[in-house]
């Protein structure tokens, strides 16, 4: 049983179809990039699995279970974490209390014991303080530990988004676009963490992204979309290879500007 | 014969409130502010005619008061936006609102220092009159009120359709970005739906002051006229006409029928259920956030 | 800026940041319990009312500056709570230290009643919807005269605690250190609220929903809790102002108030606790200080005390204009740069306390 499977999955704005009977598995502990020109659907396949839309056709399934009967915030619950392609952080709040929102659903404590702040609340703090340190040595982000996000420059944000996502402690972690924006160094540094991850922390990985040797880099399978249509699926250099992921990028060169 | 009276003079009051609501949706329409002082604005008008036309006052005649008033309501929009409300630029909208309703606390206060806080009336040629047809005897002020209600409306609508400014008007509501880049100066279309708000203002103030007494305190007839553009949909200028109406007609016909306080709850009962079950107001265009 | 070596996670978890603040809040509450011995009758009178709106403004701060909610309708709960204790107490015989957090838990749970309908509204729209359930409640007391006395209003009886009777006239000392008590533990609830998980979520909720969600956090139920605590915080503090004016009618919860409760938090300063308490300063001593400076001009021009009716809202709405325009973090936003400046000095940067403006951002697009 693949980890999480999408399978005809069709979603229509009026009369725009967005993603077209798309279907593919990922694997547990795999990293499975998805490419594609712009507006080719996969930051809408995130929303899918993330249930802030609902297909018109099609099934998601993670470990097995259909997402579909399930609410948006229940997602996180079951073990899939994301960033967005637009950062959408807790801006008013610090790096150390937005990863601590991560920590939501290992969240025992109710709120009338909150209020009181009572010994077992102080101790399942404690704990969840613990595992986020952990995520904040992993990402280097100590010296931004008590910064309100609203003053961090672009490239911390996008770690700290990533950091949230890690507090998750998922099984499933979806990545969108995690290197756009970045210098050359920074993208090196998210290849390395994405590499980490799968090994180390054994999370499997969906991610959405333009460049193509950040693709190559790390993961082990690609998908190419266009206009919603998968093209190609496969390893990276076949999908590189596949005429008709050459055609959808080189046969419109503004797309290809544009990534 | 009974109902007839209290048809029109429903339509009439709504029409004044359609009238204050059409300021706030010219506004928000234009520059995604929501302005609570507009009410004030209506009462800081009537005070300024009041005070140009009335005998112990500076008793001009009431067809060059009329346009005087208009047009210092005008200038105080204009001002409002050009001085205050432009620096809010990129604070929240809740922000905004409660500049304008510390704007409202300003405007009361002047004019009670001005015209003092006891209730007066506008000395307006149509003050007592009646028109009589058949059986039916009508206040010409109602009957005016709602006259000019529906040419202002109609002018506006060519204004907006027709005029240069009008469509740059509307541009820089969809798009301000876009507005921008295609030469349109936002900042100051946005002074200028902020006096053409005052105007709008100034009008209803005219026409509420000659049908009844005003003072500093008339400016929360402006939650009223809040409640009808909420209902009409806060982006629609024939829904704020319409949301106007709808208030107006519910006053008097459920105090008829139901007794005074009831009567008084109705208004924002319907604006409670309406914002439950159709947030976005009776007309309404909503668009969805891109994630 | 001081330095801070945290050496374990209470640290971090603690009610206060470092030492020196605790020494500070602490020397503050000993100067706030020996006050009746520094100030006289009519000061402590006026010292009771502050801790009254500090209340009522902790409520609303909790929904507007720590959930992002908008409501222009608060003094609704504050009149929820002022009816149902007085209720509690004249028709069940219920003792104050019964009757007042009952009284709470039947605001908080209007609050729950107006949240759940309301959970799909955003910003100008929710402060719209509250405002309209503000007016409206001020009809609903006149409607169900049986039992609030309608127009004519309710006495609230005095409060009776361990054989001593309080009274704002004939025992205005115990009646302050009785609201001093019930404002500290709420404040401390509070703290301990934004220090856990909930205040998290709360926060979660204000700056961005959809992020919120994927991180697990339940939107509609956390609005619901954060209305629920809100109006609960309120309805005490209504039940406090029930028992300090003594008799009370429809008029004194009209829709003034919740505007007022409003603008008072936002002058003290949005998104802190204290600004509930610079704010509720500002409301209360601002009319004292209107007085004080009229008497001086009186007498350096000789003039006869002259009034001006309505000087003391005007003034507060100019008071607000610039505060918006010049310091949207409030008085509190204000003192934090001031602090910081000396602290600093003669190293502070203009910039340092630059954010991103905005609790509610644009409701177009959503």
């Amino acid at each position: 049983m693949s980890l999480l499977e999408l399978e005809n999955v069709t979603l229509k704005f009026g009369g725009v179809t967005a993603v077209d009977d798309v279907s593919f598995a990922v694997e547990e502990g795999e990293v499975f990039a998805l490419v594609g020109p712009n507006g080719a659907g996969k930051s809408t396949i995130f929303n899918l699995i993330s249930r802030i839309y609902d297909p018109f056709a099609g099934d998601i399934r993670f470990q097995g279970q259909s997402l579909l009967d399930r609410q948006p915030y229940e997602i996180a619950g079951l073990g899939i974490a994301r960033t967005f392609q637009n950062i959408e952080l807790f801006e008013q709040a610090s790096v150390l209390q937005n990863l601590l929102v991560g920590r939501h659903k290992h969240r025992k404590s109710n709120p009338v014991g909150e209020m009181f702040f009572t010994p077992f609340v102080r101790r399942e703090e404690k704990r969840h303080r613990k595992a986020v340190e952990e995520v904040i040595d992993f990402l280097d982000l100590q010296p931004y530990r008590e910064k309100f996000i609203a003053g961090l420059p672009y490239g911390v944000r996008k770690v700290v988004e990533m950091g949230r996502a890690l507090a998750i402690e998922p099984k499933l972690l979806l990545l969108d676009e995690p290197a756009s924006g970045l210098s050359v160094e920074e993208t090196q540094d998210v290849a390395f963490w994405i590499e980490d991850i799968k090994k180390l922390m054994g999370i499997t990985v969906l991610m959405v992204e333009h460049d193509m040797s950040l693709v190559s880099a790390v993961s082990d399978r690609v998908m190419a979309l266009a206009d919603g249509r998968m093209l190609a699926i496969g390893t990276p250099e076949e999908v590189q290879r596949d005429p008709k992921v050459i055609e959808a990028y080189i046969g419109s060169d503004d797309a290809e500007d544009a990534a | 014969m009974d109902a007839l009276q209290l048809l029109v003079s429903g339509l009439a009051n709504g029409c004044v409130y359609g009238l204050i609501a059409m300021g706030f949706v010219l506004i928000y329409k234009a520059t995604e502010a929501v302005n609570f002082a507009q009410g004030d604005m209506m009462m800081l008008g009537a005070f300024v005619a009041l005070g140009l036309t009335n005998e112990h006052y500076a008793h001009l005649p009431f067809v060059v008061a009329v346009p005087l008033t208009i047009l210092i309501m005008a200038a105080v929009g204009y001002l409002m936006d050009a001085v205050l409300l432009r620096r809010t630029f990129g604070q929240s909208q809740i922000a905004v609102v409660i500049l304008t309703i510390a704007i409202g606390f300003v405007f009361r206060f002047v004019a009670g220092v001005i015209w003092g806080h006891e209730p007066q009336s506008l000395e307006s040629p149509l003050a007592g009159r009646d028109i009589r047809f058949g059986g039916v005897v009508l206040g010409l002020d109602e009957v005016f009120v709602i006259v000019v209600t529906i040419a202002l409306t109609v002018g506006m609508y060519f204004f907006f359709a027709r005029t240069k400014m009008g469509v740059a008007m509307q541009a820089s509501s969809q798009n301000q970005m876009a507005a921008y880049y295609m030469g349109i100066p936002v900042k100051r279309v946005h002074s200028l739906v902020w006096a053409l708000s005052g105007a709008v203002a100034a009008i209803a103030g005219i026409l509420f002051a000659s049908k009844g007494s005003i003072d500093p305190a008339t400016g929360f007839l402006g939650i009223k006229a809040f409640a009808a553009a909420v209902i009409g949909g806060l982006g629609s200028l024939p829904g704020a006409l319409l949301g106007g109406i709808i208030i107006g007609l519910v006053e008097p016909f459920s105090a008829r029928y139901l007794g005074g306080d009831l009567a008084r709850l109705m208004p924002y009962l319907i604006l409670v259920l309406i914002l439950v079950f159709r947030p976005h107001g009776i007309l309404s265009q909503v668009q969805a956030k891109k994630v | 800026m001081r330095i801070i070596f945290k050496k374990s996670y209470d640290a971090d978890i603690g009610l206060f940041k470092h030492g020196f603040h605790a020494f500070w809040y602490m020397l503050l509450l000993v100067i706030a319990i020996a006050l009746p011995y520094l100030v006289g009758e009519f000061l402590l009178g006026e010292f009771t009312s502050m801790l009254i709106w500090a209340v009522a403004g902790m409520g609303l701060m909790l929904l507007v500056g720590h959930t992002g909610q908008a409501s222009l309708g608060h003094a609704a709960f504050l009149a929820v709570g002022a009816y149902t204790n007085v209720l509690f107490m004249e028709n069940w015989g219920l003792p104050f230290l019964l009757s007042m957090p009952l009284a709470g838990l039947c605001a908080a749970f209007a609050g729950m009643l107006i949240a759940i309908p309301t959970t799909k509204l955003h910003g100008i729209y929710l402060a719209i919807a509250t405002m309209a359930i503000g007016i409206l409640s001020e009809s609903i007391i006149v409607i169900l005269e049986p039992w609030t006395g309608g127009v004519s209003g309710i006495f609230a009886p005095d409060i009776e605690l361990f054989g001593i009777s309080f009274n704002r006239y004939a025992n205005i000392t115990g009646m302050y250190w009785l609201y001093l008590a019930i404002t500290v533990l709420i404040l401390i609830g509070y703290r301990n609220i934004l220090r856990s998980p909930l205040g998290r979520s709360f926060a979660a909720v204000r700056d961005s929903e959809i992020s919120a969600q994927a991180m697990g956090v339940n939107i509609a139920r956390t609005r619901t809790l954060a209305f629920a605590i809100s109006c609960g915080i309120t309805g005490v503090a209504g039940a406090m102002m029930g028992h300090f004016s003594g008799v009370f009618n429809n008029e004194t919860f009209n829709i003034v108030i919740s505007i007022t409760l409003l603008l008072m938090i936002v002058v003290g300063g949005i998104g802190f606790i204290q600004g509930a308490f610079m704010g509720a300063i500002v409301i209360v001593f601002l009319p004292q200080a209107i007085s004080f400076v009229r008497d001086i001009i009186n007498g350096m021009t000789g003039g006869s005390s002259m009034t001006i009716p309505g000087l003391e809202s005007g003034v507060f709405g100019a008071i607000l204009v610039a505060v918006i325009l010049f310091e949207p973090n409030g008085l509190w936003g204000r003192w934090l740069k001031i602090r910081t400046y000396f602290e600093l000095f003669p190293f502070y940067r203009r910039d340092m306390f630059r954010r991103q403006k905005s609790y509610l951002k644009t409701e177009r697009m959503r």
